[in-house]
């Protein structure tokens, strides 16, 4: 029985498809569009053709981030929070600390020996602390987005941000250019302020144990660096970290489906 | 020879100077952005404004530097923060002010004073975007408006939508999410300028609200601001043509006080060349 764990994010929509028997099958990403709700049909038939199964095939469709009400063709929707830390259990099964880390948002999650979130805080008022913050600073720059994480790599003497606000740090940015600073100084300086955001919010859950890094984020080498500079110590993280909360969903959507078929009489 | 001093306002988003005369009348303007250089922008509004008193740039006696690039204004003699001096231009042109909203480019602040243009409270945000001049030029940028447009036409709203967000960043992708459900340009940006004024009249509670209200800064060249603040507030609110030079004649007041011999209420810092 496959499952879909669809998480609709605010920067990209990720799909992982999930069989009982063969684990993960595949994985889509695809950029968000204001039409959520195309945007989710897509990447789940986009996710299907390549894994080389049918719409039919899907006995289950769990969903999850932010536009997770805006998919009707769900069985159940999940939250992030329920998901990463699901996710992130399953990749990492020492976690003790989820770090989600996506374009609009960022959480920190407590989990206990089982997966199960004893805690979390989170900031999805504001671009601080977000991947929409290093968007504005690149945007400043004239940096592609994709060439940031390179960039801010080469860094020796990474500028201080101290404005908090993504808009603001816009001009604080323009200021270090002005001022002669190199570009890769102030991006390091950036992904560092995410950093500490980030991790005040883990602060407030306890950082101790094992910590994994999910979300869009985690595919930023930089964003890594800069995380595991401010704590001291390395972080769990991998190519399959950006779904941690698709795969939470779609694993969820298992258990789900294993239910129904027990209690169906089967 | 007659006595000529000067205020210079150089903001995060524009650059003001005014040059008055020893009766404490305008005697020239300049303004402009700030871009890059503060230094530059401050000495061309400084030229541009003695050009357009008529006079030499020595025969202005006393420069007072004033906003967010006053410790970079290479000719100013002293500085004085922006909260006074906007007490004491409001005060100028509008005696009876009590109460001041300012909305600039990247900071909003509150400011009580009392009969004589003195500060009596203030606060102020300068941490986020929110509520700021930033805010109303994002949300222009996302609808493709011109900036000077979106206010009158925020005038012409049916049915103003209710913007949720308080993020910048995240308002445009709020408005942008309007747009494909088909609401008017006029009824998301009459929102926006709703928001913005519901954010001005929290800070504005803080040090209380009592009339008359002045409303000085860039922003309140926006009709669609004024008119957002009024409704909310139930008050009209004081806004002169000269609403965004109303910290350099602040500060140009102050000069001319030193010029005068008298003190001046903020310490001077050092002085400049």
């Amino acid at each position: 029985m496959i499952s879909a764990g669809i998480d609709l994010g605010a920067g990209t929509t990720k799909v992982l498809l999930y069989d009982a028997d063969l684990a993960a099958l595949g994985t889509v990403s695809v950029r968000t569009r204001p039409d959520l709700e195309a945007t989710a049909t897509e990447a789940l038939l986009a996710a299907c053709d390549a894994a080389g199964v049918r719409r039919e095939d899907i006995a289950y469709v769990a969903t999850t981030g932010y536009g997770r009400y805006q998919i009707p063709e769900r069985d159940l929707q999940i939250t992030e929070v329920t998901c990463h830390a699901r996710g992130a259990r399953h990749l990492f099964p020492d976690t003790r600390c989820v770090l989600d880390v996506g374009a609009q948002s960022s959480r920190a999650m407590r989990v206990d020996d089982r997966g199960r979130v004893i805690r979390f805080r989170m900031n999805d008022r504001c671009a601080a602390g977000a991947g929409k913050f290093l968007e504005r600073v690149a945007r400043a720059l004239e940096i592609p987005l994709e060439e940031l994480p390179a960039v801010a790599l080469r860094s020796t003497d990474p500028q201080p941000i101290s404005s908090i606000c993504a808009v603001l740090a816009e001009s604080e940015v323009i200021n270090h250019i002005s001022q002669g600073k190199p570009v890769e100084d102030i991006l390091m300086g950036a992904h560092l302020s995410i950093a500490d955001r980030v991790l005040a919010l883990l602060r407030q859950v306890g950082a101790d144990g094992e910590v994994a890094l999910t979300g869009g984020l985690a595919r930023n080498p930089a964003m890594v660096k800069a995380l595991e500079l401010r704590l001291g110590r390395p972080l769990h993280h991998s190519d399959h970290s950006p779904f941690a909360g698709a795969l939470g969903a779609a694993l969820l959507g298992q258990q789900r489906l294993a239910k129904r078929n027990a209690g169906g009489g089967a | 020879m007659r006595t000529y001093v000067a205020g210079a306002d150089v903001g995060s988003t524009t650059a003001k100077v005014v040059i008055l005369d020893g009766e404490g009348d305008i005697a020239g303007t300049s303004l402009g952005p700030t871009g890059a250089s503060i230094v530059e922008a401050a000495q061309r509004r400084f030229q541009e404004a003695v050009k357009a008193a008529g006079i030499d740039e020595h025969e202005v006696e006393f420069v007072v530097g004033t906003g967010y690039g006053r410790f970079k204004i290479p000719f100013g003699h002293t500085q004085v923060t922006e909260i006074s001096c906007h007490a004491r231009g409001a005060h100028h042109l509008f005696p009876g002010t009590r109460t001041i909203v300012d909305i600039g480019g990247q900071d909003t602040k509150a400011i009580s004073v009392n009969e004589l243009g003195d500060v009596a409270d203030f606060c102020m945000n300068d941490k986020c975007a929110a509520g700021t001049g930033r805010f109303l030029e994002s949300a222009a940028l996302t609808l493709g408006l011109p900036l000077e447009e979106i206010g009158p036409v925020s005038l012409r709203a049916a049915r103003p939508l209710r913007i949720t967000n308080v993020c910048t960043v995240f308002v445009e992708s709020e408005i942008m999410s309007h747009m494909m459900k088909g609401e008017t340009v006029e009824d998301i940006l009459r929102g926006v300028h709703n928001a913005i004024a519901g954010r001005s009249i929290s800070l504005l509670r803080r040090v209380g609200i009592n009339p008359e209200i002045s409303f000085t800064g860039g922003v309140s060249r926006n009709v669609g601001m004024v008119r957002a603040l009024e409704d909310q507030l139930g008050l009209r609110v004081n806004v002169s043509p000269l609403s965004q030079f109303i910290g350099a004649i602040g500060a140009a007041l102050f000069a001319l006080e030193r010029a005068r011999g008298g003190k001046l209420v903020a310490a001077p810092v050092e002085g400049g060349t």
